[in-house]
């Protein structure tokens, strides 16, 4: 296991919004994590990148607890959810790369940028970009530190069909050609049938997670997943 | 009221000054403008006031009171921000309305106290003498170098805060920094153009700027020579006309930015390529 996750619990104020999450991602994993709005997926990325600090349970990233060392994180590449860029904001895509610690060398953005398909604007400023173009940019950002893990918080949310199946493919080819383990998130079910070899149904509890194919042939999963999404659905409106 | 003009014995203190300051507060400005932070200046500068103001009641030289004063309130304040969530156009506002009433509370306490020696702080002072000048060069010399090395850090922080976190970069230790620097910065500029116009130093050349170049960096250069361009016009101006040296720097900045609309407005320059071509 490269990642893995034990009895892990976060309370905001009273609220639990992750309650005793166990699992482990292994070395190779392109991992979906579905769940509806408010389900914790984000919470439970902020904590496995150590971003919230205040959890109960153990999150240890290449068998090292990142409460003892957060050395490890850095073998972790992440796209946030919705990073808004200013339309104004004076960078360029090279010096968007260029911002990650350990990268002034500009071989290896040319190469991120060429993973992404991205080479050719790399002079353009950032905010002239599409949000799928950006979106691409910021895989392309966490790829200069040469991650072992990638992991990116509904990355397709509100892009067009051509990026997002353009953005898949770009994680499908960093998946099994350069053997970066990807965990994403996402409410999209078919895309998550289509990609993912391992599933992971979040609300608040983990109610599944192994293989994909086990998931989505077992009709009983699916239906408590569209229930509870129905739920969350109708609890907020 | 006794406004200042620059003289002519004192060109060369106000130019060498002049020029420093304004490469030091376009580049901190930058990050406060990029931050949405742009009135930031104003307050510390404010805050500043009621230092310099204590420091005049109390017979100390003044300027470095008024620096930790600025310093010490801005970080304060940024503190109680972040533990009970209070926005930071609010934050702006607390500074500079409560810098201001306290400096003005001690100026009305003291009968002895020169008001021209106030007004040299709140509107700029033409004359700055050779210690002041060294000051000012050491100050800005060292900052710009703390800037160099930490720049990066700061841009990323200032970009996403979130990506620059996760990427183990100390963003609340760079928010710190970037308060401490902007108190110095502000408080060794109050000289030149003084507490009510600071801000325009920190803000116009760089919207000017980011109007033009589309890399950071090309934004920064091109944003010092236009607030270098201001302030040395600024002065030869207000010799030239005998009127008050800080609106003129003020005023030229001002036209630089009007400028920069007219000529990008009218397609004159295109979007982002001022200084390379566009694809
Ligand atoms: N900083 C926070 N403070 C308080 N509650 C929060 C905070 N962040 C998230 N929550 C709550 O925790 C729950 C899970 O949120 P989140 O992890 O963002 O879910 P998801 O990403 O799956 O939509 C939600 O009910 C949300 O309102
Ligand atoms: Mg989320």
């Amino acid at each position: 296991m490269i990642v893995d996750i034990k009895k892990l619990s976060v309370d905001y104020s009273g609220i639990k919004a992750l309650d005793d999450i166990s699992f482990g991602i292994a070395k190779g994993d392109f991992l979906g994590i579905i769940g509806p709005n408010g389900a914790g997926k984000s919470t439970l990325f902020k904590c496995m990148l150590g971003l919230h600090t205040q959890y109960d349970g153990t999150i240890k990233v290449f068998d090292h607890d990142i409460r003892d060392s957060r050395k490890y994180l850095s073998q972790i590449g992440f796209v946030p959810q919705k990073p808004v860029v200013d339309r104004n904001f004076p960078a360029t895509i090279r010096e968007v790369l260029s911002m990650s610690q350990n990268s002034s060398d500009s071989e290896k953005i040319d190469e991120a940028l060429q993973k992404v398909w991205m080479h050719e604007l790399a002079d353009r400023r950032i905010g002239d970009l599409s949000v799928g173009q950006q979106q691409r940019v910021f895989i392309a950002k966490a790829l200069v530190n040469s991650p072992k893990i990638l992991v990116l918080d509904e990355p397709v949310t509100g892009i067009d069909q051509y990026n997002k199946d353009l953005f898949f493919q770009i994680l499908g080819e960093l998946n099994t050609k350069e053997k970066i383990s990807i965990i994403w998130s996402s409410h999209d079910l078919d895309a998550v049938e289509r990609l993912a070899n391992k599933v992971a149904c979040l609300n608040r509890t983990l109610f599944f997670h192994g293989v994909s194919e086990e998931f989505f042939s077992d009709d009983e999963m699916l239906k408590k997943y569209s229930e509870t999404s129905m739920q969350m659905h109708m609890h907020h409106h | 009221m006794t406004f200042e003009a620059v003289s002519y014995e004192s060109i060369p203190h106000a130019l060498v000054s002049g020029i420093a300051i304004s490469i030091l507060c376009s580049a901190i400005g930058l990050f406060l403008v990029l931050r949405k932070f742009s009135l930031f200046g104003d307050a510390l500068a404010h805050s500043a006031f009621g230092g310099v103001a204590f420091g005049l009641f109390i017979g100390i030289y003044p300027l470095w009171i008024a620096c930790g004063v600025a310093i010490l309130s801005a970080l304060g304040l940024t503190k109680i921000r972040q533990k009970f969530d209070i926005s930071s156009d609010a934050i702006v506002a607390i500074l500079l309305a409560t810098g201001l009433g306290a400096g003005i509370i001690l100026v009305s306490m003291s009968d002895d106290l020169e008001i021209h020696d106030i007004e040299e702080f709140l509107f700029g002072s033409a004359i700055i003498d050779t210690p002041n000048v060294i000051t000012i060069l050491v100050m800005a010399g060292a900052i710009l170098a703390i800037l160099f090395f930490t720049y990066k850090k700061l841009l990323y922080s200032t970009f996403s805060e979130e990506q620059a976190r996760a990427s183990g970069i100390p963003v609340e230790k760079m928010g710190y920094l970037l308060i401490a620097m902007a108190g110095v910065t502000v408080v060794i500029s109050m000289q030149l153009v003084g507490v009510l116009l600071i801000s325009a130093l920190f803000v116009l050349p760089n919207v000017s700027a980011m109007l033009y170049a589309r890399s950071f960096k090309k934004t920064m250069m091109l944003s010092m020579c236009f607030a270098v361009s201001a302030t040395v016009s600024g002065i030869f101006i207000s010799y030239q006309f005998d009127i008050a040296q800080s609106g003129c720097i003020v005023l030229v900045a001002a036209a630089i930015f009007v400028g920069s609309l007219v000529a990008k407005g009218s397609g004159m320059v295109k979007t982002t390529g001022i200084l390379a071509k566009r694809a």
